[in-house]
């Protein structure tokens, strides 16, 4: 088994979906910066199977909005000490603001810099469904 | 209960007893016009069309003019600052400083949303791309409930183009979140009601639906029949329009199976969906229902305004 050492201070980004914890990286952008960071794929996990988890050993802000938009199974742990100070669950967002564009080509939001693509949560199955403030469309967001 | 300080994008930003308050001022000048002949005077509509159109604005220009307003404004965005590259955000920064109201009609979807957002004068959703087209809701039931005295309890069908249709999309909204009404959407299968406009009707799951292409299997048990135009603007493609625009035209022949108090409604323009022989059918009421609009509008501004004082 793989051992990877404990982090001093930093996030735990842990029961990531499989397969998702690269895409998670890639948008924090976690390639480029210069603390420690691991990303550790397919690890076993006891509720599922096997799980992602990326190991930050820095305090980030990390944007819990866009985490809840790629997988709502996240939970987010706040390291100090080796010990977990804080627990946090994400959640599939219920507005989202400039994070993904309307798929409607006709909206408004897609040719006006002044209109900040701006969504409303209405359903998920699966696939999360938001409704575009400007032209009522349903967009959905790939978890 | 005042208009007054708000925007007008979608039939839904207005409550029932804001839509009734409408609805029973135009009936009073339906009644008694020359009573409100001055109470916009002062007062000036900027009619901002980034798109063609005849009646909707022509319908606005009347109705301010009728209540002694002043009109100004731009029927095409190629001759305007548009299209130097000015954005909606900046036209309506201005335009607030020239004038008391404003009515936008717009081909992209969102965009009087959008307006609304940097407006300090009172906007009104003249037709945004396939989205709303709210002042025709407000023409269609003030239609509806001078001629058939109610707006509930009614079958009401939708045919022709229901994915582009805005005027559909803003009435069928409206109209269901009026008690115990039904009902049925013919269209080709290509221009099906959108899912978000289903999902958003009021207690859309409990509400009565029935799909299908087939006008005359549902002909004789309709309260309404609200016509619409496959329109051709709305196509990214020349050959689906063609493909689709005879699908369906309404005729004498077909009416025989209608109910005898039925109404035919239309937002106009037609094209071909409506035979010119069933003008003369006193089921047809859309060029009343033209005549409603101006009223409807009047009262809209009069209230939004605030000028209106039991005149």
């Amino acid at each position: 088994m793989l051992k990877v050492e404990s982090i001093h201070y930093g996030i735990v980004i842990d029961h990531i979906t499989q397969g998702k914890g690269k895409k998670i990286f890639d948008k924090l952008n976690l390639g480029d910066v210069d603390y420690p960071v691991v990303l550790l794929r397919n690890v076993p996990s006891s509720k599922y199977g096997k799980k992602d988890i990326i190991k930050i050993e820095n305090c980030i802000d990390v944007d819990m909005t866009m985490l809840g938009l790629i997988d709502s199974n996240i939970t987010i742990n706040i390291i100090e000490n080796e010990k977990i100070i804080n627990k946090m669950k994400v959640e599939i967002p219920k507005e989202v603001q400039g994070l993904f564009r309307c798929k409607n080509p006709r909206c408004i939001s897609n040719t006006e810099l002044y209109a900040n693509p701006s969504f409303k949560l209405v359903k998920f199955n699966g696939t999360a469904e938001y409704v575009c403030e400007y032209c009522e469309e349903l967009t959905s967001y790939p978890l | 209960m005042s208009l007054v300080g708000k925007h007008l994008i979608d039939p839904g930003d207005f409550t029932l007893d804001e839509l009734n308050s409408v609805f029973q001022l135009a009936e009073k000048i339906i009644k008694k016009e020359e009573k409100f002949s001055e109470i916009c005077k002062g007062k000036i509509l900027a009619t901002l069309f980034y798109e063609p159109s005849t009646r909707t604005r022509l319908s606005f220009e009347s109705a301010m003019l009728r209540m002694g307003g002043k009109v100004l404004g731009f029927s095409d965005a190629n001759v305007s600052s548009v299209a130097k590259g000015e954005s909606i955000a900046d036209t309506i920064r201005t335009i607030s400083a020239y004038a008391d109201i404003a009515v936008i009609r717009h081909p992209k979807e969102g965009a009087p949303k959008l307006a609304s957002k940097y407006s300090t004068i009172p906007i009104i959703n003249g037709g945004d791309g396939g989205h709303q087209h709210p002042t025709q809701t407000l023409t269609d039931l003030l239609t509806i409930r001078i001629l058939k005295g109610s707006l509930q309890g009614l079958r009401v069908a939708f045919c022709g183009d229901l994915k582009f249709g805005r005027t559909v999309h803003s009435l069928i909204t409206t109209l269901s979140r009026y008690p115990d009404n039904k009902f049925m959407l013919i269209s080709p299968r290509e221009l099906r009601l959108p899912e978000n406009i289903k999902y958003s009707l009021e207690n859309y799951k409990n509400i009565e639906i029935i799909e299908t292409e087939n006008l005359e299997s549902v002909i004789d048990n309709i309260d309404i029949l609200y016509m619409t135009r496959i329109q051709r603007e709305r196509f990214f493609n020349e050959a689906d329009y063609v493909r689709l625009k005879d699908s369906y035209i309404l005729n004498k022949d077909k009416l025989k199976y209608a109910k005898k108090d039925m109404l035919i409604m239309h937002p106009l323009p037609r094209v071909n969906e409506i035979s010119y022989e069933v003008d003369e059918d006193e089921r047809a009421v859309y060029f009343k229902q033209a005549e409603f609009g101006v009223y409807a509008r009047m009262a809209l501004m009069a209230l939004m305004l605030g000028v209106y004082k039991n005149a």
